[in-house]
């Protein structure tokens, strides 16, 4: 039963990303912005721009253009970046984990911060601590995380400069890692010097994602806990003595946790296309900051592969979180 | 209560920990040996020969600091030796000769030599290399080395050929390391003859250069020079008010003259190779001469330097800037508006009835771009011309521009930090280039002989007759100079480069 599910759940993802590189490959080419006419040089002849387009490939016709991407992406191949020079694959892996640390350490962050306001706040017996959670969430639900960049670089960077600004790690430090997961194999060295620079770099930009994710989480948690409440499973314990803490976190919390679990995959989407300008912003070198410029640049291949790495991303959360379902409710696991 | 308290002092201790393992985190840039510059653009590529960063007029001053040019450039655009020291042509023009600069090392330690010279300038004339300026540099072939002599035969006169040795992809490479390690093993450690080695590169992070210590023009005046790309220009002020960088550049106006007073801070504001204009279409309603001078006349353009750029900015009135070689400062094109309304009457428009157009700009591209753009619509408003102002991204405008399609008025901005009249002029107005916009016999007929004239000083009034028909004619609008902002924290001292290309060698420490 289970293998059946998790094969369709397969193929479910590979042609949703067959329809992704469809999609993304016929508006790239079709949107304004014509990749050749960017290099050519000030004296080049129309036999010159046509060379420069047959030797990306551009020359031929959509179709063909896309039957030869096709043939080479199947083997592994999504070919070379128009700017960089480089293979895209290889350009996309080195940048990846700089966003996968990023988002995870927001994605923590933002859990933390909205599971524990909307548990204090429901735990709270004066109005006060409601309504100030209340107004709070609702500047946080109305701002978004380029304006808090914005924020933190002119409070912690500029008026209180605390926090470096821009950039992954001090250019000054030598790093001599085996993977480009600087933070994760930092602590695995026990380089805590480096960790401490990388946590350092990353405190903005995951606040600044993490702070819209944690209103969200708030919003809804609050809500199902209060909903939870009221159902005989917690009123019964509450008659045999349990206090309101433990019957939340033991009780309710588990149960109100599933709708939120649901919101906050979307949310962690979401927080993957906040990435590009907040990376941007900070000079982040992950795949955001990538990708603006491989747009900025009309790198086709590049954007191509990005593209197809962004619906690969949304798809393996779509799957983790309906693995966590099966986790949290029992049910669920036997279809 | 007692829970309470314990969870307060477990999140204050939580607190003191995490604030003791951040400490001295903030990046600080102060440090008499390196020197750390917020850079507005990233680094694509590290080949400056081939591909779009090799025509990048920006990156070139990364590629500066590391590879050296055949031909020097000095920061007033004026020409020097590089790592050929002496160059020239035979008297009929049929033969071309370069001197090699002896005792010259790659970054690896091996000797640079002529045949690194023959081997880069064959490489660039390859079409299969995917040299952008290829169509110079096969105008020069049949190498001949004697010592530290070459030879070539002239296949085709190209009186820029030296120019552009020390401009786009004019960079002598490496060739037995290229060819040992390939085109991706050169992208992960390139090498070169310049003044710094690459240490360490993250693109779309940061750039560590060491000094070259055996360096054929002296040790360069820092150990460690590091280039943080930082494309938001906020973020690039943020990264210099906060000390987290040295020295920045292309930051708004208004912050330079926030920074430069505030204390702390010096800046340079110079005058650079690049320009803004407007390109005019040959098509309707621009057809018409008087349409085009009164369009040119309207315009205001100290008034927009002054009130939208903080008064930084020069006017200008042909596509020759006052560093070029075919300045002639006698063709002016006077704001004059009273002009513009008579030119548009004798054609039969005026503010009542108005011309009709279309002007394409780009917004946030180039400072104040846009702006610039509404105040000149405001401008023609007055004497009788009702343009519609269409934003495009700046790839939307080489595609237009590349198939002609441009609309009658396009915004768009020219750089040319050799001065030459064929990379600015020439180019941007001569019909069959695929840059031109304006494209109509009489002009190219005028243009067409001046490409290969061999008399220098005929050649140089030409461009000059051709940069006052283009005036008299109105057959392109052009607005001003560019001013580029650096600004440095106090201890340092910048030297403007005429080309913009802000290279790590014009950095150095200030003298006391």
């Amino acid at each position: 039963m289970l293998s059946s599910r998790a094969l369709r759940q397969v193929v479910f993802a590979i042609v949703t990303l067959f329809g992704v590189a469809v999609v993304s490959f016929v508006l790239l080419r079709v949107v304004p912005g014509d990749p050749i006419a960017m290099m050519i040089a000030p004296g080049a002849s129309a036999e010159d721009i046509a060379r420069l387009r047959a030797a990306y490939g551009l020359d031929k016709g959509l179709v063909a253009q896309f039957v030869i991407w096709l043939g080479h992406a199947l083997t592994g191949d999504f070919g070379t970046s128009i700017s960089m020079r480089q293979n895209v694959v290889h350009l996309i892996a080195g940048r990846l984990p700089a966003t996968i640390e990023l988002t995870l350490t927001a994605l923590a962050v933002g859990l933390a911060l909205g599971i524990g306001a909307a548990v204090a706040s429901t735990l709270g017996t004066r109005r006060l601590i409601g309504s100030t959670v209340d107004n709070a969430n609702g500047i946080l639900l109305a701002v978004p995380d380029f304006v808090w960049a914005l924020a933190f670089v002119l409070l912690f960077g500029v008026a209180w400069p605390i926090l470096p600004i821009s950039g992954r790690v001090d250019p000054r430090l030598a790093i001599d890692f085996t993977t480009s997961f600087l933070l994760i194999e930092s602590l695995l060295r026990l380089r805590l010097d480096i960790a401490r620079d990388v946590l350092a770099h990353m405190i903005m930009p995951a606040m600044a994602l993490a702070l819209p994710l944690a209103a969200v989480i708030l919003r809804v948690l609050k809500g199902a806990l209060e909903s939870e409440a009221l159902r005989d499973y917690a009123l019964l314990a509450r008659i045999r003595g349990a206090s309101r803490l433990r019957v939340t976190l033991r009780e309710t919390l588990r149960n109100a946790m599933i709708p939120t679990l649901a919101l906050t995959g979307v949310q962690f989407t979401f927080m993957f296309g906040g990435t590009v300008i907040v990376e941007r912003i900070f000079a982040y070198p992950g795949i955001g900051n990538l990708a603006i410029d491989a747009v900025i640049n009309r790198d086709l291949p590049l954007v191509q592969g990005l593209i197809l790495t962004f619906g690969l991303i949304f798809i393996l959360i779509n799957l983790a979180v309906e693995a966590s379902f099966a986790l949290l409710n029992p049910r669920l696991r036997h279809g | 209560m007692n829970s309470t308290r314990r969870d307060i002092l477990k999140l204050a201790g939580t607190g003191i920990v995490l604030a003791s393992f951040l400490k001295g985190t903030a990046a600080s840039a102060a440090d008499a040996d390196t020197v750390t510059i917020a850079y507005n653009v990233n680094l694509p590529a590290w080949d400056p020969t081939v591909g779009p960063s090799a025509v990048n007029p920006t990156i070139q001053a990364i590629y500066r600091s590391v590879f050296d040019q055949y031909v020097g450039q000095k920061p007033d655009l004026s020409f020097e030796p590089g790592l050929l020291t002496g160059w020239g042509w035979n008297d009929d023009k049929t033969k071309v000769w370069m001197e090699v600069r002896e005792d010259v090392s790659w970054h690896d330690g091996s000797p640079f030599t002529a045949e690194d010279v023959v081997w880069s300038l064959e490489r660039a004339g390859d079409p299969a290399t995917g040299n952008p300026i290829q169509f110079v540099w096969s105008t020069i072939g049949n190498f001949t080395i004697d010592g530290n002599r070459i030879e070539a035969d002239v296949k085709s006169y190209e009186p820029t050929l030296f120019k552009w040795m020390a401009f786009l992809t004019g960079y002598v490479m490496p060739k037995a390391y290229f060819e040992k390690v390939g085109a991706e093993g050169f992208e992960r450690a390139p090498i070169g003859t310049g003044p710094y080695k690459v240490d360490e590169f993250q693109s779309n992070g940061f750039l560590r250069l060491k000094a070259n210590e055996a360096y054929w023009g002296g040790k360069p005046a820092f150990d460690t020079v590091i280039f943080k790309f930082v494309p938001d220009a906020s973020s690039r002020v943020a990264e210099i008010e906060s000390g987290g960088s040295d020295v920045t550049l292309e930051i708004p106006y208004e912050e330079y003259d926030r920074l430069t007073k505030a204390g702390g801070f010096s800046g340079t504001a110079e005058p650079i190779s690049d320009i803004g204009m407007i390109f005019i279409n040959d098509v309707e309603p621009l057809l018409d001469k008087n349409v085009r001078l009164a369009a040119h006349h309207a315009i205001n353009k100290q008034a927009i330097i002054d009130r939208l750029l903080s008064g930084y900015g020069v006017p200008i009135d042909t596509l020759e800037a006052p560093e070029y070689l075919a300045y002639d400062p006698s063709i002016t094109v006077a704001y004059d508006p009273d002009m513009a309304i008579k030119l548009l009457a004798d054609s039969g428009f005026s503010p009542d009835n108005p011309v009709k157009v279309t002007i394409q700009t780009t917004r946030g591209f180039k400072p104040k771009d846009y702006e610039m753009i509404q105040a000149i619509v405001g401008m023609w408003r007055k004497v009788g011309i009702e343009a519609e102002i269409e934003v495009y991204e700046i790839a939307k405008h080489y595609e237009l521009r590349a198939n002609d399609q441009l609309a009658p008025f396009a915004f768009y901005n020219w750089g040319n930090a050799i001065g030459d009249p064929t990379t600015s002029t020439g180019f941007a107005m001569f019909g069959p280039s695929p840059h031109s916009v304006w494209d109509t016999d009489d002009l190219d007929a005028q243009i067409g002989p001046l490409w290969n004239e061999k008399d220098e000083d005929k050649r140089i009034a030409g461009w000059k007759a051709v940069s006052r028909t283009i005036a008299d004619n109105g057959y392109v609008i052009p607005l001003l100079q560019y001013v580029q902002p650096i600004v440095f924290r106090d201890g340092l001292s910048v030297v403007p480069n005429g080309s913009g290309a802000l290279q790590a060698t014009l950095v150095a420490p200030a003298k006391a």
